[in-house]
């Protein structure tokens, strides 16, 4: 007999109890529903923050898990926030100019209603036309399923084309950077029919909900973020304790000794990177709707970096701890760089964190890189007092993985 | 225009005659100025000519002087005997009089006794050519220089007739070449005899100047127009068909331009019509709500029209008609045929030749980038290629470098010698960065290489933001020497600034350096051995701690020079590096690792490759970037290891 799903995974149901708990906690004393103490700004950081530990605990599966050091999830986050933007965008747009063609003496006609929308949308890059990739932008459901296609098969074209002639290691690290690059820099023109630079904004206001004040839209999206990332953790947590995990996490250990046993190295590598994909491009169009505005800025190559210091911070190869990494790190984050932290005077110099957080940020990076390998996820070993028996065959764990095959026999 | 050209032509042989006139009187140019007093009293565009020829059949030697500050509106009259003199202000509303003739002073007057002449642009154009003619007879050469100069920036058809006069008498070499260059090719825009104009054309096949194309261009402009019938009196270059040549909506337009069809309506017109017939909610008794489709609203415009209340809309019958009973084409506005004929054929000899010295600038170009790209790779060849470190801190030592480099220049004034020292302080910088960056980060991450690359990324951050701090995010400029200023001008297509000469000469040295440190020397072989083998290596003698260290200072010192280097050409600031890495990384990869030709080879061809695509579609580097990109992606498809793939046990895994 099987042990039931929370049996085996009892971290699963204290992380769900905890999100719940600080979503209640959140609800009740938010400024639209409750207690009026946090203000809606601040629901809004949780809410991202809440998008944020999603893609954290992708990138824990595809790297954590599965030995893949993606530097391009962002990539994936922000085509889900494109996707998701542009319905909100196009339908925004459409019912200022309805309601702007509303006094005319003739009731205007559908291609007028258009050319009124292409002439807001795109004025800003000097064009009035809507592009092809706009076709479906005034269907909801069609940008919902495009929110989960067009980064599922990006990843899995990209993950066929370099898993198949066996890529691995730095070198996917560094292809996986480059095709960041190159989408950045594609959105990045202004033909490229997303408006350039300018990117989407006023993606905060829900098209048809004009009554809905920001407090309350920002307590739902909060309920959103919050209901995705609990199903995201138990399908991370399904994922990776049935055999299926064992197997990604043996090619993490060894790729060649698991290709040897007769596994398809490449499917289960190619099955992780999109369905990890398919969960960041999740996280993205929920992200961006309470950010507001979305550009290709923030899809450069950098961001997708710092995801990994998160996941690596927390913890890799447990999934609370990518949680835990990217809560942290991007609200300590908020914190430093938003002028809250308090300056240190030293006398002859004073240290403004707004420009030394980053240079703390690299170097304590650095320092868990050296020295806790385990990250903040380690700390819970020690308090539960299970360091992990060293036995032959056991779980090599996330740092040792990385080690090159003869090392890790020694 | 004529008479300009008679002027022009009379300057030419007073010019020559000038030595042998003789002065009758004591004030010769007083004189003239006075029969003709009236003339440069009230000058105006049609007058001036005469005024002018008969100054210049005066041939007097002090004219030019005159002329030039006739034109400056420095002369003035007298008004009590109409005498005409130049003027000098004293400040306080009075003027000293100058006499046109003798230099001598006289006054000072006040202003109300005297009146300036001052002759309108129109005038002061007259006299301009007038005086070119003067600057191009000149005895000093820089006068006549200038003279052509001031053709070739405005020419007209008046300095057609003077430079062919003084072409003759010219005897510096390189004037007289320059004059003839100019006959021809203002004859070509202003002769009016064809068969000189064809001539001058043909002379200039294969020429590569851009003054040649900028004369033949405008003979080969076309207006698009519609007749009834194809006329026989103009100069057709193409006739075109509507729908295949001609889109239809511009053909009937060109119609409607012509005068031989009534103009269609447009929707916006339509829609104004529309509403200018609105009574009681509806239209033409159609309800004003439903007319939200173009339907509707055009069988609403129909009923207007029957009803005679609107223009009656153009229908696509109508249409089809009328483009098939007229004739499109395109009409050079040059009328001559021969000239035409002439300079197409010229001008598709000449682009032929300059597509071909595009070609090879583009060839310059691509090599030029490619030795950046090795510049900025090849540290990196080193210590991801041959060590096996993937250093994403690799582009902060280039911009360490760069900012060694400023630094240096701030306290050393002179650019040569600054940039001479700073050389070799930027790789000891670097190297010494390096050096302490793998005793105290790297070395405990080998073979481990993706934390390698994590906590060499937090260097990177924790470097760039430090270099913020105390440089600040403005760019910092790194002044190259004087010498490097300018470029190589091969011909007016070909050019290569020196800056990238040097760059490309530096990375080649660069080159033979590594190759032969790696192949020649102890420590190169030490260096290879550790590679391939550290525990082999160690049982041999060699210390494995060391080689790695100074390797490890080797890669990153190279990147401090690089950093000088790039830093010449491009701006200095905290992202400098951060632009280079991702290049930096496809170069090694395309190469393949652990070899410098291979990073040679990667280097070269993304160069040329990112300036191809550049070529291909030059308004958007972006986009050339994108496609770079996406091509090497699918490059490694096919070599995954590179392009110089190490082959048995060297190959590691």
């Amino acid at each position: 007999m099987e042990r039931s799903f929370f049996a085996r995974n009892p971290s699963a149901l204290i992380f769900i109890a905890c999100l719940a708990g600080f979503t209640l906690l959140i609800t009740v004393l938010a400024e639209g529903f409750g207690a009026d103490v946090i203000s809606t700004s601040m629901v809004k950081t949780l809410g991202k923050t809440l998008c944020l530990c999603l893609i954290a605990i992708a990138m824990d599966l595809v790297w954590g898990y599965c030995g893949i050091l993606s530097l391009g999830h962002f990539a994936f986050f922000g085509l889900g926030g494109y996707m998701l933007g542009m319905w909100l965008m196009f339908e925004r747009t459409k019912e200022i100019v309805v309601s702007s063609m509303a006094n005319a003496p003739l009731p205007p006609t559908a291609q007028e209603i258009r050319d009124g929308i292409g002439t807001q949308i795109f004025g800003v890059v000097g064009g009035s036309e809507i592009p092809g990739i706009w076709l479906f932008a005034d269907s909801l459901f069609a940008q919902l399923a495009l929110v989960v296609l067009v980064p599922g098969l990006l990843a899995l074209v990209f993950g066929w084309l370099a898993f198949r002639s066996r890529v691995t290691g730095v070198y996917l690290s560094i292809l996986t950077q480059a095709m960041t690059l190159a989408l950045a820099l594609y959105l990045f023109q202004n033909d490229s029919g997303l408006r350039g630079n300018n990117g989407l904004s006023g993606l905060q206001n829900l098209p048809g909900a004009d009554a809905i004040p920001q407090s309350t839209m920002s307590i739902w999206f909060l309920w959103a973020s919050a209901a995705a990332l609990a199903l995201g953790y138990l399908l991370a947590a399904w994922i990776v304790g049935g055999k299926f995990g064992s197997v990604i996490r043996g090619i993490r250990d060894d790729e060649a000794r698991v290709r040897f046993l007769g596994y398809n190295v490449e499917g289960y590598k190619l099955f992780i990177f999109t369905v990890t994909a398919v969960i960041a491009a999740i996280a993205g169009a929920l992200y961006y709707p309470q950010a507001g505005i979305i550009n290709p800025a923030e899809i450069a190559p950098i961001a997708s970096i710092y995801l990994a210091v998160w996941v690596a911070i927390g913890g890799r190869g447990r999934i609370y701890g990518a949680v835990i990494g990217a809560a942290f790190v991007s609200l300590v984050s908020t914190w430093f760089t938003g002028g809250q932290a308090p300056d240190i005077p030293l006398g002859f110099y004073t240290i403004k964190w707004v420009d030394w957080w980053l240079i703390l940020l690299g170097l304590s990076f650095v320092a868990v890189t050296l020295f806790a390998p385990k990250g903040i996820g380690g700390l819970f070993d020690l308090i539960e007092g299970r360091i992990a028996p060293n036995r032959h065959g056991a779980d090599l764990g996330p740092d040792m993985s990385a080690l090159r095959e003869k090392e890790a026999s020694e | 225009m004529f008479r300009t050209l008679l002027i022009a032509l009379r300057l030419a042989t007073l010019w020559l005659a000038l030595g042998f006139a003789a002065l009758a009187q004591d004030a010769p140019l007083q004189s003239v100025l006075q029969d003709n007093r009236a003339g440069f009293e009230k000058p105006s565009r049609k007058t001036v000519d005469g005024v002018i020829a008969a100054l210049l059949d005066a041939q007097l030697p002090n004219a030019p002087a005159f002329l030039t500050r006739w034109r400056e509106k420095e002369v003035w009259q007298r008004k009590e005997d109409k005498l005409f003199f130049y003027a000098r202000d004293n400040g306080d509303k009075t003027y000293t009089l100058i006499d046109v003739d003798t230099g001598a002073e006289d006054g000072p007057y006040d202003k109300k006794a005297l009146k300036q002449l001052k002759p309108n642009s129109g005038v002061r154009g007259v006299i301009a050519t007038a005086l070119v003619v003067f600057q191009l007879t000149d005895p000093d050469p820089a006068v006549r220089e200038a003279g052509l100069t001031a053709i070739e920036r405005g020419p007209e058809a008046s300095h057609l007739a003077a430079l062919r006069g003084s072409t003759e008498g010219e005897d510096v070499p390189a004037l007289k070449a320059r004059k003839q260059r100019l006959e021809r090719l203002l004859t070509i825009t202003y002769d009016k005899d064809s068969a000189a104009r064809v001539a001058a054309i043909e002379s200039f096949a294969g020429d590569l100047g851009v003054d040649a194309r900028a004369a033949l261009n405008p003979l080969l402009t076309t207006t698009r127009r519609a007749s009834a019938e194809r006329p026989a009196d103009i100069n057709v270059a193409a006739v075109l068909a509507p729908g295949i040549d001609l889109p239809r909506a511009e053909a009937y337009a060109l119609l409607v331009e012509a005068g031989l069809a009534p103009p269609q309506i447009t929707a916006a017109e339509r829609k104004a019509a529309l509403i200018a017939n609105i009574e009681n909610g509806a239209i033409a008794g159609t309800p004003i709500h439903t007319l939200n489709t173009d339907a509707a609203r055009d069988a609403t415009y129909a009923k207007l029209a029957a009803a005679g209340l609107v223009a009656e809309p153009v229908d696509t019958a109508f249409i089809d008609a009328a483009l098939a009973d007229n004739v499109f084409f395109d009409a050079y506005d040059e009328p001559d045929t021969a000239v035409t004929t002439a300079a197409a054929a010229t001008l598709e000899a000449i682009e032929m030749r300059v597509g071909l010295n595009q070609m090879a600038d583009l060839a310059l170009d691509g090599l030029s980038l490619a030795s950046i790209y090795f510049l900025a790779a090849i540290g990196l060849a080193i210590t991801f290629g041959v060590m096996g470190v993937i250093n994403m801190a690799h582009g902060e030592f280039i911009m360490m470098g760069a900012y060694t480099g400023y630094v240096i220049q701030q306290v050393i004034p002179d650019y040569t010698v600054s940039i001479i020292v700073a050389i070799p302080v930027a790789f000891a910088v670097t190297f010494a960065a390096g050096v302490a960056m793998e005793r105290l980060v790297i070395r405990w991450l080998y073979n481990r290489p993706l934390e390698t690359l994590l906590a060499t990324f937090g260097i990177s951050i924790a470097l760039q933001q430090l270099a913020k701090n105390i440089f600040g995010t403005q760019a910092r400029p790194l002044t190259s020497p004087g010498w490097l200023d300018g470029a190589l001008v091969i011909n007016d297509v070909v050019s290569i600034s020196y800056i990238r000469i040097a760059i490309f000469v530096l990375s080649l040295i660069f080159l033979v350096v590594l190759l032969f440190i790696l192949n020649r020397t102890r420590l190169g072989l030490e260096v290879r051995a550790v590679t391939q083998n550290p525990r082999m290596a160690a049982s041999m003698g060699i210390n494995p701690d060391r080689i790695n260290m100074l390797t490890f200072g080797l890669g990153s010192g190279i990147a401090g020079i690089a950093g000088v280097a790039i830093g010449l050409y491009a701006k200095v600031t905290s992202e400098l590096g951060a632009d280079y890495i991702v290049q930096s990384f496809m170069t090694v990869v395309v190469g393949g690792v652990g070899n410098i030709w291979g990073t040679l080879f990667g280097a070269t061809m993304i160069g040329f490759l990112q300036k191809g695509i550049e070529w291909l579609n030059p308004s958007n580097t972006l986009a050339a970037q994108t496609y770079m990109i996406i091509f090497i992606i699918i490059f490694i498809q096919f070599r995954p290891k590179g392009i110089i793939a190490l082959k048995g046990r060297a190959a590691g895994d």
